[in-house]
């Protein structure tokens, strides 16, 4: 007997009668079968929250248990895509239904009628286990997509075929302790579980992102995770939309949580045209979009960021590091608060329902660098990226608040940075990334020993720089002894030199971590000089009017093809320059 | 309209019956019992004991009772005799190119009148969300005359940019001269003007109906008016009546629709009042929880459409209670919208017209409408070196406040003087100067040209060489 609906509020319905109703089971509601998911449930009553608009639905309406979890389809064809909070295809709703989002759609989240070519590589006869690769598929031309035995499924490999294939049509079967289980390129996973791994790793490893202030003084290493809180207008999704264009992960997972719509446009009209640094391919060839921009329903934006994560754990498992960014977790917390609103919760602080900070920790802990389950130990990582939307700016409130206690790496973003275009709005003094201590190694030994030293000075001086305007707020700049002076020119020139990046500026979006290395020596080196040249008498307002200090200003357009002459000439000239003031 | 099928209205039950079972009035809210089923956000009709009709709608449903929300007072209305009459469609409005040169109340009905709008095409007011795979990217420059939105804060069509403002301040006049001077560089394609009122005063509506009749913007201009003497319920539906208008003049007629808004602060406390009577779990400050969902569905119905010809360009206009940008109706807008226009009291007091301070304000768009092309390849340099210049002159304002100008260094004093000279000569124009994007970049640079070269950082070096006015102030 199907159930019925017996009640309507929002995007929360209570029905009556379902059979064998479990929790976070998925339904169909109503004639037009919208899809919602068991949340609640009290004696004979389900309460399902919807993912879509329940205008319209009235009590007495059918409701149908599918019996299944909410789950996304894992296979060939994911990336490229753009998908809503529940893995429907938005490319595919809009070629069915037009430039609205109409209700009650199904679509399947893999297109079912591109035949794959696939390459067995396995061999029939022999022992798999959950995460042994049975071929390849060359996805996009970035992209090799390794076809895995689905955690759960061990035993002797029965037969297995090469050649085109669809997601839908068996490749070959497993023979296991119950029996013959079959093989498809795609395999199905609940978005609430975990992908289970074999072990999870320490982070120390880099992910280069080309953003200075990011990869110098505040790292976020493969597998970690980061946070981006900042008010409205502080460049929070410049920021993310940056470290997905330019950071060396092998795929990126974009979650577009109740954000803006033309946002989603930006990155959809954008990505196919930029390349990728290293493969000169069109970025969106390794890129999956989940898009539940703040007008579409709520329920489903609660859902967005399960799917895009459950995405990314699938691309670890077969061996590749996916960073994942999720603008904006915030929305997805509201969400959640909503729906706990509509079911009349008690609620904890700020109106959040009590299991706010549960949830977050679970989120951020699905990220991490791990040896995926494979016979031959494959590692692969999940780099998550939270950008975080406190109310006013007020980072006291309680998403911010649990996500700095389980998230590694703060970007804080600064309104008054922001406000005078000094962006990326990173506050340097607010700012930490916790995984320092982990990558010093990758940095001396991929890079040098010198830079670890180089990045300590800077910070230093911008701390020395933030206790010498207190004072000179008090006397004035030109009381300052010329020593100090020189300090404070040093500081402005890391903050706008170095630490400033543009986004929109075709050399200057991408700063590999050999220049760097260039730029921070060249403004330090220059610090000494000029401290040298003040022992020998030389004024700061003197050495501020050398021409070798505007080149300095410019090094961020020094292309990186030409990087080793132009920096040694630089620092040759500048040596040359200083002392000549010095001596005079 | 093949391509909305959502929006067509929902099968009607046989016969609507009429309900006199009311048994609770609070607030806006009517509890009607035993009803069979009816559907969440249907639209009803109340017939009140002296016979008068109003418009309500349903807000949760459940076996044998239906809350309904009644858009109006609630005056006159008793639990014996009033009848509830369910339509079996949820809210709608009929749409043609009568529209044109109206003027509605908050319920769409006529306010000037004239005959009701009669046409086959009813659309849901609650439109459905566009799907993002169909927007396409706002990248038309408008050039509303205003150099501090030209250069700073610029406006693409399909953009929606609210004014943050407070009371006391000339939003209304902002809002106006941008009606009245917006324009594509060279275009003659059609444009509308769509206008929502939610609770402002008669003298404010008047002030805009003057405006548009004089420069002939009405006959172009859809007006919903629902003024502070009117029920405040209303409010709650004129956004969403007002977009739908605009959508059907954007994407089957074309037209390039310009959406005023004025005051998103009225309209959120009336959804506060609902929330109120109906018991809900508050937010911040009283506000819902879904308020910035509720924001989202209005503000993100601006936009452009991959295929289709018109756009929607939003202008919001609301009201900061007690200047106060950390207000969860600023602050949720800010977080939805692409930007904001903040108007200053600070500028004001000082006597500067359109008093915009740029600091805090943003258009988040403006990357995909300047440059070579669109405005002039020196515009993102000029502008954000004006941002950090005008930044570094106050902070040196403020300084030299305690430390006397003396104490400053020469370029400080550049700067100091600099900001000075952006607030009176580029931020100060008169409310009828409509100053092309040219003649703003001028006023920059001959602003920025008192700098040396080392300090123009964000400026490019041929651009330097090419746009620079004169020599820096004090030789070099």
């Amino acid at each position: 007997m199907a159930g019925v609906v017996a009640r309507v509020s929002g995007p929360v319905v209570l029905t009556e009668g379902l059979d064998n109703a479990k929790m976070y089971d998925v339904v169909r509601v109503g004639s037009l079968g919208l899809v919602g998911e068991i949340i609640r449930l009290v004696g004979g009553t389900a309460t399902v929250q919807v993912y879509e608009d329940t205008t319209g639905l009235r009590p007495g309406d059918p409701v149908e248990n599918t019996g299944q979890a909410l789950s996304v389809e894992l296979g060939p064809g994911l990336l490229k895509s753009i998908y809503d909070g529940v893995q429907r295809p938005l490319d595919v709703i809009q070629k069915s239904v037009g430039d609205f989002i109409t209700r009650g759609l199904a679509a399947p989240p893999l297109d079912p009628t591109t035949k794959w070519t696939f390459a067995p590589s396995a061999k029939v006869g022999g022992e798999v286990t959950p995460g042994t690769v049975l071929g390849t598929v060359q996805e996009t031309a970035l992209i090799l997509h390794k076809i895995m035995v689905p955690p759960g499924v061990r035993g002797t490999l029965k037969e297995l075929k090469g050649g085109a294939y669809t997601v839908r049509d068996a490749i070959g079967s497993v023979q296991t302790a119950g029996g013959a289980v079959p093989l498809y390129l795609a395999q199905k996973w609940v978005v609430r579980v975990p992908r289970p791994v074999a072990q999870k790793l320490p982070p120390e490893i880099l992910l280069v992102t080309g953003q200075r202030i990011v990869d110098s003084f505040f790292p976020v290493a493969k597998g970690g995770t980061a946070c981006i809180p900042g008010p409205f207008g502080s460049g929070k999704t410049v920021l993310q939309q940056q470290l997905a264009k330019w950071a060396d992960s092998d795929i990126v997972v974009y979650v577009g949580c109740g954000e803006r719509g033309n946002e989603m446009t930006e990155v959809l009209a954008t990505f196919p045209n930029l390349q990728d640094p290293k493969s000169k391919r069109p970025l969106m060839e390794r890129t999956i979009l989940i898009a539940n921009t703040s007008n579409m329903p709520v329920a489903a934006r609660e859902a967005s960021v399960y799917t895009g994560i459950t995405i990314a754990e699938y691309y670890r498992d077969m061996g590749y590091d996916v960073a994942l960014m999720a603008d904006s977790t915030s929305r997805w917390a509201e969400a959640m608060r909503e729906i706990s609103g509509r079911l009349e919760e008690m609620p904890g602080e700020e109106g959040y329902p009590a299991y706010l900070g549960r949830r977050i920790a679970e989120f951020y802990e699905r990220a991490g660098r791990v040896v995926t389950l494979s016979p031959e130990g494959r590692t692969g990582s999940v780099t998550v990226v939270g950008a975080v939307s406190p109310p006013g700016g007020d980072t006291s409130e309680p998403v911010s608040q649990n996500t700095l206690r389980v998230a590694r790496v703060f970007w804080a973003l600064d309104a008054s940075l922001a406000s005078r275009r000094h962006f990326p709005s990173v506050n340097w003094l607010q700012s930490y990334s916790l995984y320092m201590k982990d990558l010093e190694p990758w940095y001396r030994e991929q890079l040098s020993g010198e830079f670890v030293q180089l990045r300590q000075r800077a910070l230093e001086t911008l701390q020395k720089e933030a206790e010498l305007q207190e004072i000179v707020q008090l006397v004035g700049v030109d009381a300052l002894p010329e020593r100090e002076k020189a300090t404070l020119d040093v500081a402005r020139m890391l903050r706008e030199d170095y630490l400033q990046q543009s986004a929109f500026d075709d050399v200057d979006t991408y700063t590999s971590i050999q220049k760097q290395l260039r730029m921070l020596r060249a403004i330090l080196s220059f610090g000494d000089r000029e401290q040298d040249a003040i022992g020998k008498g030389a004024t700061v307002a003197q050495l501020q009017k050398l021409p070798v200090r505007t080149k300095l200003s410019r090094m961020k357009w020094i292309p990186e093809a030409d990087l080793k002459n132009q920096f040694d000439q630089l620092e040759a000239e500048m040596l040359q320059a200083v002392g000549a003031v010095g001596g005079a | 309209m093949a391509t909305k099928g959502a929006r067509t209205p929902k099968e009607v039950p046989e016969v609507p019956i009429d309900y006199r079972t009311v048994d609770r009035v609070a607030g806006p809210l009517l509890f009607v019992r035993d009803v069979a089923n009816a559907a969440y956000g249907e639209i009803v009709e109340i017939t009140l004991p002296n016979g008068e009709r109003r418009q309500g709608q349903v807000l949760d449903s459940r076996k044998g009772l239906a809350i309904v929300q009644v858009f109006g007072p609630t005056m006159g209305i008793n639990v014996e005799e009033t009848s509830v009459k369910f339509l079996g469609e949820v809210a709608t409005l009929a749409v043609s190119d009568e529209m044109l040169g109206r003027v509605f109340n908050g319920l769409g009905e006529p306010r000037d009148g004239g005959p009701k709008i009669v046409s086959d095409t009813r659309l849901e007011i609650v439109g459905s969300a566009m799907n993002p795979y169909s927007r396409e990217e706002p990248s038309e420059f408008i050039q509303t005359g205003i150099s501090t939105i030209d250069v700073n804060n610029t406006l693409v069509r399909g953009q929606k940019l609210p004014i943050f403002s407070a009371a006391g301040l000339p939003h209304n006049q902002i809002a106006a001269q941008i009606v009245r001077q917006a324009k594509l560089r060279d275009s003659s394609e059609g444009f509308a003007v769509v206008f929502a009122a939610m609770g402002i005063t008669s003298e404010e509506a008047n002030f805009f109906l003057k405006e548009f009749e004089s420069t002939g913007a009405l006959e172009r201009a859809v007006v919903f008016l629902n003024l502070s003497s009117d029920p405040s319920m209303e409010r709650v539906v004129t956004p969403r009546m007002a977009l739908t208008a605009a959508e059907f003049l954007a994407y089957e007629r074309n037209l390039h629709v310009l959406v005023i808004l004025t005051d998103m602060t009225s309209y959120c406390e009336a959804l506060r009042e609902v929330s109120a009577a109906r018991e809900e779990v508050p937010g911040r400050r009283g506000y819902p929880g879904y308020l910035y969902t509720d924001l989202a569905t209005i503000y993100e119905r601006a936009g452009k459409i991959h295929g289709r010809k018109g756009s929607i360009t939003q202008l919001p206009i609301l009201t900061m209670p007690a200047d106060d940008v950390t207000h969860p109706i600023p602050d949720l807008t800010g977080y939805i919208t692409e930007g904001q226009v903040y108007v200053s009291r600070e500028l004001q007091r000082k006597g500067i017209y359109p008093p915009i301070d740029v600091l805090p304000s943003l258009s988040r768009l403006m990357s995909l409408g300047i440059g070579k092309g669109r405005t002039r390849e020196d515009h993102r340099g000029v502008s954000d070196q004006l941002f950090a210049a005008y930044a570094t002159g106050k902070d040196q304002r403020a300084l030299s406040a305690i430390v006397g100008e003396e104490a400053l260094s020469a370029t400080d004093r550049i700067y100091l003087r600099a900001a000075e000279r952006y607030e009176k000569e580029f931020v100060n124009q008169r409310p009828d100067e409509d100053r092309t994007i040219d003649q703003s970049l001028a006023i920059a640079w001959d602003i920025l040209s008192d700098f040396p070269d080392s300090e123009l950082k964000r400026i490019r070096p041929e651009y330097l060489q090419q746009f620079r006015a004169h020599p820096p102030v004090g030789g070099s």
